[in-house]
């Protein structure tokens, strides 16, 4: 059994370019004559835009500072400990760099393991220990201050979470252990699960408070100033924290049940992180913390060991860094400044899009369509929603005022465009009328104007081939609903030019999504593979499997709805015409389901019925519905399904529709919200061995998403 | 339309505590507005009987309007410090005199009826702006001899008035010195100053500078307990050879902030404020700006005739102490020996330092205190010389004293 300084050490070694937290240790003397007092700033030494993290070397810096104020305590040197840290940061956890680089169990056990054996020390101290969170504080620097006997928040703390899970790992340095014991489990629960699956929620300072999880709340401008202030009166006695009793009943049985409950309508499953968090929080009854520090250990160590961390890890990367900086995307100085936007057409879709202009970019919006009626019903929908903007408090009324006043329609594209820098049609998708219309806007729109289309699955190139200037056109297709789903995808036609595509990108930037570049291919990236995945689906129920075990067979992946309820959401017909176009392009991969023809014709919104409060299939669907006699089980249709999506994949690759498997990934979940614990969908290809079976080789290096070689 | 003047009062003042300015003081890493931010919050705290909205002005006082001690400070400072936004302010400058300045601006709109309560202070941060930080003095002082060359070194200034006053020796200088220093520890001893001090978190990232990290200032850290004549006769005389000024008999370069409520006194009174002084008259003088220390002199003069007091109704001074010399020739103007028990009971900026346009509120404070413990006190002023050849003066009445208030 070595020491933890020693178990720190030789995890160092595996991680030599960790940005380093030094904890500084400072004495000073409280006010009120309480005694001197040792303040431990975590700090790495950056400014805020680079968080304070722990990895191994940090741990053992901490570890350090620890030794001193411990002899300190110990020879009544001090009053008390606390710890906190640099401006605007707590401390943001560990440093998932480190963890990435992890290949063995027994390395990943001393993580867990360093970072228990040292935040223990903090309640171990002979003097009482607190713990100021003034800033970001997240995972790992959410626990360092839950092993603190006391704790204060500001109230201008931006960002406060236990992230684990959604990364896929539990909150292992006491989280999972501690928080129920101090909150309460149900609580905790929220923390711990329901904020992590929904989408990583962040907490505010005053809900760290009022959970109960701080002792007192102070103001961010003179946070410290107070809580040292605090710290002395309750030294002194004349503060008493009081806490509630925890209920170690029934409520904890059901905390946990809840708990499971939000973990399988969010996973389903598939990924094991809540589970395992849920485990530990459900022994953390007992109130035996050794033995739940002992489960996170392990806990820590087989998901840091699998799969799914890998992936979590591997998306939060995309989505954070790739989906920043695109790949592909040409230099951002050649893209042109845009003071005026042009919409052409006024339907939903097109009002849609103006909105988002309006809100984002902040310039003049010009809608046109066809008739006044529909001008003025487009213009009248901006108003509305800026409306309930004001109404919920989300812009004040001179925002208000200044966006509807930038909005504007009118039949005559000359006297609209005729000043516009970008110009975006929604208009019906029929190459045909696409191009009459931007034929119609080049006559008018000034020589630089960008003309971005919305199409889902036409040909940009062919839609720009009757232009003067072909090379203005870009692809710019958004996912419904265009103000939730973060991606769009930027598409260059064979004669776009750079300048187009960079101010593409740069307008994408500023509307706040997440660009991915693409090719001009058939549906481009995320209706090709949902088309494919769903012509799959669509084919083995035309061939005689059940629609029942048609959809049960997909929810192992833990995808945010089942096949037939998001077609339900895009519409039959949109489904149907998708798959018409891709038929065409690919005859031999993608097929037009007769039934799903059927039932298009037969005018219906879905195939389920709602009215018992579950999803049944609608007997009108049923009865339309003709099948075949092949009927396969759950684990058939899924090797079909996933074979069919591997094989995709690897030809959109190979034709060069993106630049890597990671765009394909980030488009699965910015545009069709794929879980982070499939890392998209291409790290779980690789690791159930689909891609080798299908492809002859997998979609990532080892290490990308998946444990390092 | 008929107006009636209003009386103007003290409600209270805080200060941080005072730190040497550079790269070892206690604030080098602390910005200046954070400063006087955290004074205001203070103040209100204090306050609660204060309703944030009723505020009317926040006059915030400093030399060098550069950077964190820029931008309309009055105004920042009261954004920062969580006041209401429909609470105005503004910033002041009369370089020494600022935070004075500012309580005597606002009390002259208080008085017109303009304002009912007011925030004045003001800060310095000497070690992020050093003095003549940016300054573009006009060629003309020099070469139509408008004034002499010394006017803009406040030690040489200091030098001069020695010559003014031949009988004030290094000798008795020192010896005023260690006094204030012995006043001063004896006044921390007796818990006098810290009940008016803001606690400041600190952040220090040099490690030559001591412990790196976070820590707290609740004491001032220029004071030197124990300094004896000995010690200070062997400084160096920077500013002339053969000198008498000494950095051991003159306020060093320091950082802090002030602040202070000033009110009508029938608003304080209708909202349970404290009254702790009531302002009596005022008045700025100017005077060679190469003998800047003498400005106390005719600035006292004038707001004794306004008040229609003479020197011998006020029996307690708070004089700041930029030099003793100015301290001395004050007292020699005055006939009043240089050791008198009615002068800096608390002693003066040479032991806790002089923020420049922070110290004015300083004076006020302890005048405050010193009026609660001595009701026997009916009139006291504050005093201080002033850059470029100024001085003012602000002479207070003792709200606890027995005649206080006249025929109220």
């Amino acid at each position: 059994m070595s020491t933890t300084a020693e178990l720190l050490k030789g995890a160092a070694e595996l991680f030599p370019d960790e940005v380093v937290t030094q904890a500084h240790v400072r004495h000073l003397d409280l006010p009120f004559g309480a005694g001197r007092f040792a303040l431990i700033t975590l700090d790495n030494g950056f400014d805020h835009t680079k968080p304070t993290t722990f990895g191994p070397q940090s741990l053992a810096n901490l570890d350090t500072a620890i030794d001193q104020v411990e002899a300190e305590a110990a020879a009544g040197d001090i009053v008390g400990v606390g710890i906190t840290g640099k401006p605007f940061i707590f401390a943001v956890g560990a440093d998932l760099k480190g963890v990435e680089l992890l290949k063995e169990h027994k390395d990943a056990l001393a993580i867990g393991k360093g970072g228990h054996e040292v935040f223990k020390r903090l309640s171990a101290l002979a003097v009482p220990t607190f713990a100021y969170y003034n800033g970001a504080s997240m995972g790992g620097g959410v626990e360092v201050g839950l092993h603190c006997k006391y704790r204060t928040v500001s109230k201008a703390l931006p960002a406060f979470s236990l992230p684990e899970v959604f990364l896929g790992l539990v909150p292992g340095w006491g989280g999972c252990t501690i928080l129920p014991n101090l909150i309460g489990a149900d609580k905790a629960v929220s923390v711990i699960i329901e904020n992590s699956l929904n989408q990583n929620k962040q907490l505010k300072g005053q809900q760290v408070f009022d959970l109960g999880i701080a002792d007192a709340i102070f103001e961010g401008a003179d946070f410290l100033e107070q809580s040292l202030i605090w710290t002395a009166n309750v030294l002194k006695g004349d503060v008493e924290v009081e806490r509630p009793v925890i209920d170690r009943g029934e409520a904890w049985d059901q905390a946990v049940a809840k708990g499971r409950f939000i973990a399988d309508s969010k996973v389903h499953g598939a990924a094991p992180a809540a589970y395992r968090a849920l485990d530990i929080i459900a022994a953390a009854k007992n109130g035996d913390l050794q033995q739940g520090y002992d489960a996170e250990d392990v806990a820590l160590a087989d998901l840091i060991m699998g799969g799914e961390l890998r992936s979590g890890i591997y998306a939060f990367n995309l989505v954070q860094k790739r989906g920043k900086r695109p790949a592909g995307a040409p230099d951002k100085s050649l893209a042109r400044p845009v003071t005026k936007v042009g919409v052409v057409g006024a339907g939903l879709m097109a009002s849609q899009l103006a909105l988002l202009f309006l809100r984002r970019l902040e310039v003049p919006v010009v809608l046109t369509d066809i008739d006044q009626e529909r001008v003025d019903k487009g213009v009248g929908y901006v108003h509305a929603e800026i409306d309930k903007l004001l109404g919920k408090g989300r812009i004040n009324q001179d925002k208000a005022n200044r966006l509807k006043a930038l909005v504007s329609g009118v039949l005559d594209k000359a006297e609209g465009f005729a000043d516009a820098d970008f110009i975006i049609e929604a208009v019906f998708e029929e190459i045909g009328v696409k191009q009459q219309v931007f034929a119609e806007v080049e006559a008018v729109a000034p020589a630089h104007a960008i003309f971005a289309t919305n199409t889902s699955s036409l040909s940009v190139s062919e839609m720009a081939s009757k232009l003067k200037n072909p090379e203005r056109v870009v692809g710019f297709h958004f996912f419904n609903p265009v103000a939730v789903l973060p991606l769009l995808e930027i598409v260059r036609g064979e004669k776009t030019d750079d300048a187009s595509l960079a101010t593409a990108f740069a307008v994408a930037k500023k509307l706040k999504k997440t660009a991915v570049l693409t090719k001009d291919a058939p549906a481009f990236v995320v209706n090709r593979i949902l088309t494919r995945f769903m012509g799959e689906i669509q084919n083995v129920i035309d061939e005689g499997t059940s629609v029942e075990v048609a959809e049960k067979a997909v929810e192992p992946l833990g995808l945010p709805m089942s096949p037939l309820v998001l077609l339900e959401l895009v519409g039959p017909a949109i489904g149907l015409h998708v798959s018409e176009t891709l038929n065409r392009a690919f005859p031999d991969r993608f097929t037009v389901s007769p039934n799903l023809a059927a039932v298009v014709k037969a005018g219906k919104r879905g195939f389920y019925v709602y009215d018992s409060g579950k999803p049944e299939l609608d007997p009108e669907v049923a009865a339309l519905l003709k099948q075949g006699d092949v009927v396969l089980t759950e684990e058939q249709v899924r090797d079909r399904v996933l074979d069919a999506v591997a094989q995709e994949i690897g030809l959109m690759l190979d034709e060069g529709v993106v630049a890597e498997a990671q765009d394909i990934d980030l488009c699965l979940i910015t545009g069709a919200g794929w879980p982070f614990h499939l890392g998209g969908i291409t790290p779980y290809l690789d690791r159930e061995g689909v891609s080798e079976r299908v492809n002859g080789k997998k979609f990532l290096e080892p290490g990308v998403a998946s444990v390092p070689a | 339309m008929p107006r009636t003047v209003r009386d103007v009062v003290f409600v209270d003042g805080v200060r941080t505590p005072f730190g040497k300015a550079g790269p070892k003081g206690i604030y080098h890493e602390t910005r200046a507005d954070d400063l006087v931010v955290k004074a205001i919050r203070e103040l209100l705290r204090r306050n609660p009987g204060l309703d944030p909205k009723q505020i009317d002005e926040v006059a915030i006082a400093a030399t060098t309007q550069i950077g964190d001690q820029g931008l309309t400070l009055g105004r920042t400072a009261g954004i920062l410090a969580g006041l209401p936004q429909s609470v105005p302010g503004y910033s002041i400058d009369r370089m020494c005199a600022g935070a004075l300045t500012a309580v005597t601006s606002v009390a002259g709109s208080i008085a017109f009826g303009a304002y009912d309560a007011v925030i004045a202070g003001g800060v310095e941060h000497m070690g992020r702006h050093p003095m003549g930080e940016g300054v573009d003095p006009n060629p003309r002082f020099v070469s139509e001899k408008l004034v002499d060359e010394s006017a803009l070194f406040m030690g040489m200034t200091a030098e001069n008035l020695h010559d003014r006053y031949p009988t004030i020796t290094k000798q008795r200088a020192d010896e005023y010195a260690v006094r204030s220093q012995e006043k001063a520890a004896k006044a921390y001893a007796n818990g006098k100053i810290q009940q008016d001090l803001v606690p400041i978190s600190v952040r220090r990232t040099n490690a030559e500078a001591g412990e790196t990290g976070w820590g707290l200032v609740t004491a001032d850290e220029p004071m030197r307990p124990g300094t004896t004549l000995e010690s200070l006769a062997g400084l160096k005389t920077p500013f002339r050879v053969h000198g008498r000024v000494t950095a051991g008999n003159a306020a060093g370069l320091n950082d802090g902030a002030t602040a202070s409520i000033i009110a009508s006194e029938d608003f304080a009174r209708e909202n349970n404020l404290p009254v702790k002084m009531r302002l009596v008259s005022y008045a700025f003088a100017g005077v060679e700006p190469e003998v800047m220390g003498y400005g106390p002199i005719p600035a006292t003069e004038k707001a004794l005739a306004k008040a229609g007091l003479s020197i011998e109704d006020i029996n307690l001074f708070e004089i700041n102490e930029a030099f003793a010399v100015q301290v001395l020739a004050f007292l020699e103007h005055y006939g009043i020996a240089d050791d008198d028990a009615r002068v800096n009971q608390y002693g003066g900026a040479i032991a806790y330092g002089h923020p420049l346009a922070s110290s004015g509120v300083r004076l006020m404070t302890q005048l405050a205190r010193q009026f609660e413990e001595q009701p026997e006190v009916r009139y006291g002023l504050t005093t201080m010389c002033v850059g470029f050849g100024m001085g003012a003066t602000v002479i207070w009445e003792n709200p606890h004293h027995k005649d206080a208030g006249g025929n109220k």
